[in-house]
């Protein structure tokens, strides 16, 4: 069950942050953007070896569990991206993107 | 009050107007409320109508008579082609057009409902649409069609009501006239009317200006119901002339269809009034030339970033723009198709009249999910979603906003996968499924990776296969540590597939193979001495006798007798021979064994599970035929892979399958066969049993690997998307 679901951008600043309102919503801001050092952590052990893109995918940082959380949100990100009228940078202001991670933060796993 | 004289028309017209409205249905008093309804449906200004109820007498008497009522109607028709409101001009004005009402959809189904009763044989009913008119909320609707709209119509446009004489034609082209003027405009409205035409007879038929579907509509069955046909016809069929023959189809499926579905037809013709989202044809049109202007190809994509430029010209916040994208990308994929586009559009201009974005696509507006290799298929059949609930046309319902289209329509579940039609689909976990099926036959070798082992038991269980076998499939086993040392986790970058686990012992197949290999390999020691017993594919041993094995206290001695000589024949053999002095050790239970063996003896096949007792009943058996005399083929080798073949193939070789001088040999040697018999039962014994367990350890390791590879393909697959899909902003 997820109780927070972040966006980060590239320039570590949430797009999209949403937490199960019940619990300190700052502690979950923590842990995400500690979770980004573990993200650089990835980038720059990766290096410029093989084709960058694939090297974007650092893969599951977690078991696989949520595999299919991820990649529903992952979707739903994409969709959003592919909206031209959206700006790369701002806020994510999808009903549709909200619709989507509110649901997975209500179902269990 | 004066004398009214009423043309024939307005005759009709008035009765059936006051008909509806007498809800108490005296016959001579229409009831206040309806009768108010009605005036204000006129869309007259209220003083106009207070002045006419005034005029015609009735708040003199408090009601409506039939008199007051029709003075009122006509007054009301007077008031609305804009003359003065007089007394005298009752008679005096001639071709007075009948009052128009604008009424709401509840009264038109009781008109309709009403119609049905009184008026089946009537002829032409030209207008229930005036009660079928949908009222979009606000009436932006109406409004909306700025930029295309050459004459905004604010009024809706005339509908006579009910029932009209087979005279109307006139009043009823002079209506259609007046409304098609702004027909485009007025999406509902036109619906409406074409939804109104209830029955439609052939001489009316004739020539309506503007209006093709009139042509397309002449030889209606009489005395059919089917507005329904008109409803979906309409729409196509004014805009586009090309559509008539489907039109006509269409409305000839539909009549057939609808003949018992009155209520049916009211709702949906109602439903079909309340939908403010339905397109209009010459919206449509609009669309499509706009759609033109920047994508001449009709069957091809507007990129995202056009239709940016073009929605922004539209001044609307680029919220509301990101919104409307959302909805109207039916397909996710960053590009508008027509109808996408045309959904796009029409929101658009939806949104500027103000109305309010809907949470979901509305039903009319979803994308034809049909190949849009046809423009003119594309805007007619597009067009029918939004009206047909026509069996022909099948949509999936992503907006339950309509429920009653829903329940005319055939629904198609979202489940229903229609991967070339772009059913509306979650853009996950369904197109990677379609991904799945479309990728993994194309290239084979995956399906035969098995990346990633991670447990570590299974190359130890190889390992002591491995070490048990000495045939060689030492090279198959080879490759296995190869797949191991390949594990990671992070397989994503797929290690070419290493070859597949090696066989667990060809020994183990269930083939005859094995058997062959060693009954060639012994072949191969002594030379040939005896090719034809070895080249024989191992016979079905002989059933034994019944009376062999009746013979129990004997039993014993012959199955010890026999087994031995059974040994060097077989190498097999020598080790169920031990079974056999297993069995022979039971005696009581030998009878059985024997019986069991007969039945076991024909398809001697080495069924694992079947183990001991298998072994026991075929050297039951092996024993029995021994009894009888000189095998005459030797007996079938039983497929026993358990055996380790170790143990069998020094057997083997020492043995060498000479069957028949065995025979005569094993009855000497018999005093020293049981001692090895024990300690080689036991050991085979044990020998079946970890192979046994090693078999079970690799069925599931073969399972657990098979889910593994599964997992590991759909990553794999996810993986490609969010490539694909990243690409273009790897600069980001």
């Amino acid at each position: 069950m997820a109780v927070c679901i972040a966006v980060i951008a590239k320039e570590n600043y949430p797009l999209y942050i949403r937490s199960v309102p019940t619990q300190n919503e700052l502690k979950f801001h923590y842990t995400v953007h500690t979770s980004l050092d573990v993200v650089e952590e990835k980038i720059s052990a990766v290096g410029k070896s093989l084709g960058d893109q694939r090297e974007l995918y650092l893969g599951l940082l977690y078991p696989t569990e949520d595999y299919k959380m991820f990649r529903k949100l992952h979707n739903s990100f994409t969709d959003v991206m592919c909206n031209p009228f959206h700006n790369p940078g701002d806020p994510i202001q999808s009903k549709a993107f909200d619709g989507i991670v509110s649901g997975m933060m209500v179902q269990t796993g | 009050m004066e004398s009214l004289t009423l043309t024939d028309i307005e005759q009709k017209y008035y009765s059936d107007l006051f008909v509806y409205c007498d809800t108490d249905n005296t016959k001579k008093v229409a009831s206040n409320g309806r009768v108010l309804d009605l005036f204000r449906a006129a869309q007259l200004p209220s003083e106009v109508v207070l002045q006419i109820t005034e005029l015609c007498g009735a708040t003199r008497l408090g009601h409506f008579g039939r008199s007051q009522f029709y003075i009122a109607l006509k007054l009301i028709a007077i008031a609305q082609s804009g003359l003065p409101l007089r007394v005298e001009s009752l008679n005096s004005v001639k071709d007075l057009p009948l009052p128009r009402f604008v009424v709401g959809k509840n009264e038109a189904e009781a008109r309709h409902a009403a119609l049905y009763q009184d008026t089946d044989s009537q002829g032409l009913y030209p207008a229930s649409a005036t009660a079928v008119i949908p009222r979009p909320p606000g009436r932006g609707l109406q409004n909306k069609k700025g930029p295309p709209s050459s004459t905004p119509e604010p009024t809706s446009p005339v509908v006579s009501p009910h029932q009209s004489p087979p005279t109307s034609p006139h009043s009823w082209r002079k209506h259609k006239r007046q409304h098609s003027g702004g027909n485009a405009d007025r999406q509902p409205v036109v619906a409406a009317t074409g939804a109104v035409w209830t029955q439609f007879r052939e001489p009316q038929a004739g020539p309506v200006p503007g209006e093709g579907m009139w042509p397309s509509h002449s030889p209606p069955p009489p005395g059919q119901e089917s507005w329904v046909s008109f409803t979906a016809d309409t729409p196509p069929s004014s805009a586009l002339p090309a559509m008539h023959p489907s039109s006509v189809q269409e409305s000839t499926t539909i009549r057939t269809v609808a003949s018992a579905a009155t209520t049916n037809e009211i709702q949906r013709q109602s439903s079909g009034y309340d939908d403010p989202w339905k397109i209009t044809d010459e919206q449509r049109q609009y669309y499509i030339n706009q759609f033109k202007t920047i994508q001449p190809d009709l069957t091809g994509f507007i990129p995202g970033s056009a239709a940016k430029e073009f929605f922004t010209k539209s001044k609307l916040p680029i919220l509301e723009l990101s919104h409307i994208w959302e909805l109207s990308d039916f397909d996710k994929d960053g590009a508008l198709t027509l109808d996408e586009f045309c959904a796009a559009f029409h929101l658009v201009v939806a949104r500027k009249n103000g109305y309010d974005l809907p949470e979901k696509l509305p039903e009319s507006l979803m994308p034809k999910l049909i190949d849009l290799d046809d423009s003119a298929e594309v805007s007619e059949s597009t067009a029918d979603v939004g009206y047909s609930g026509s069996p022909v046309e099948v949509t999936p319902n992503k907006s339950p906003s309509m429920p009653s289209l829903n329940q005319a329509w055939p629904e198609m579940n979202q489940s229903n996968e229609q991967w070339e039609t772009f059913s509306e689909r979650s853009s996950s976990s369904q197109t990677l499924t379609q991904f799945d099926s479309n990728i993994a036959p194309a290239d084979p070798d995956t399906a035969i990776v098995h990346p990633v082992p991670i447990r570590m038991t299974p190359s130890k269980i190889h390992m002591q296969e491995m070490e048990l076998k000495r045939t060689g499939s030492g090279e198959t086993t080879s490759a296995f540590p190869l797949s191991q040392s390949g594990t990671s986790p992070e397989a994503l970058k797929v290690v070419a597939p290493p070859p597949p686990p090696p066989r667990p012992h060809p020994s183990h197949s269930r083939s005859s193979s094995l058997d062959m290999n060693r009954t060639f390999a012994a072949t191969s020691a002594p030379g040939q001495p005896q090719p034809s017993t070895i080249a024989f594919p191992p016979a079905v041993p002989p059933r034994p006798l019944p009376t062999q094995a009746e013979v129990a206290p004997g039993g014993g001695a012959v199955l010890t007798t026999t087994s031995p000589q059974q040994i060097p024949q077989q190498p097999n053999f020598a080790d169920f021979s031990q079974f056999q002095a297993f069995a022979a050790s039971e005696q009581p239970s030998s009878l059985p064994e024997a019986e069991k063996s007969s039945e076991g003896a024909g398809p001697l096949r080495t069924v694992k599970s079947d183990g001991q007792a298998d072994e026991r009943s075929s050297a039951t058996v092996n024993s029995a035929k021994g009894s009888s005399g000189p095998l005459a083929p030797p007996p079938k080798p039983v497929r026993r892979r358990l055996k380790s073949e170790d143990e069998l193939r020094p057997e083997d070789e020492q043995h060498g399958p000479q069957k028949s001088n065995v025979i005569a040999a094993v009855l000497a040697t018999q005093p020293s066969i049981p001692r090895s018999v024990g300690k080689d039962k036991k050991a085979i014994q044990a020998s079946i049993r970890r192979n046994k367990e090693t078999n079970t350890v690799l069925a599931r390791l073969n399972s657990e690997l098979q889910q593994q590879l599964k997992d590991l393909l759909e990553e794999r697959i996810s993986l490609e998307v969010q490539l694909e899909q990243l690409r273009p902003f790897s600069h980001l």
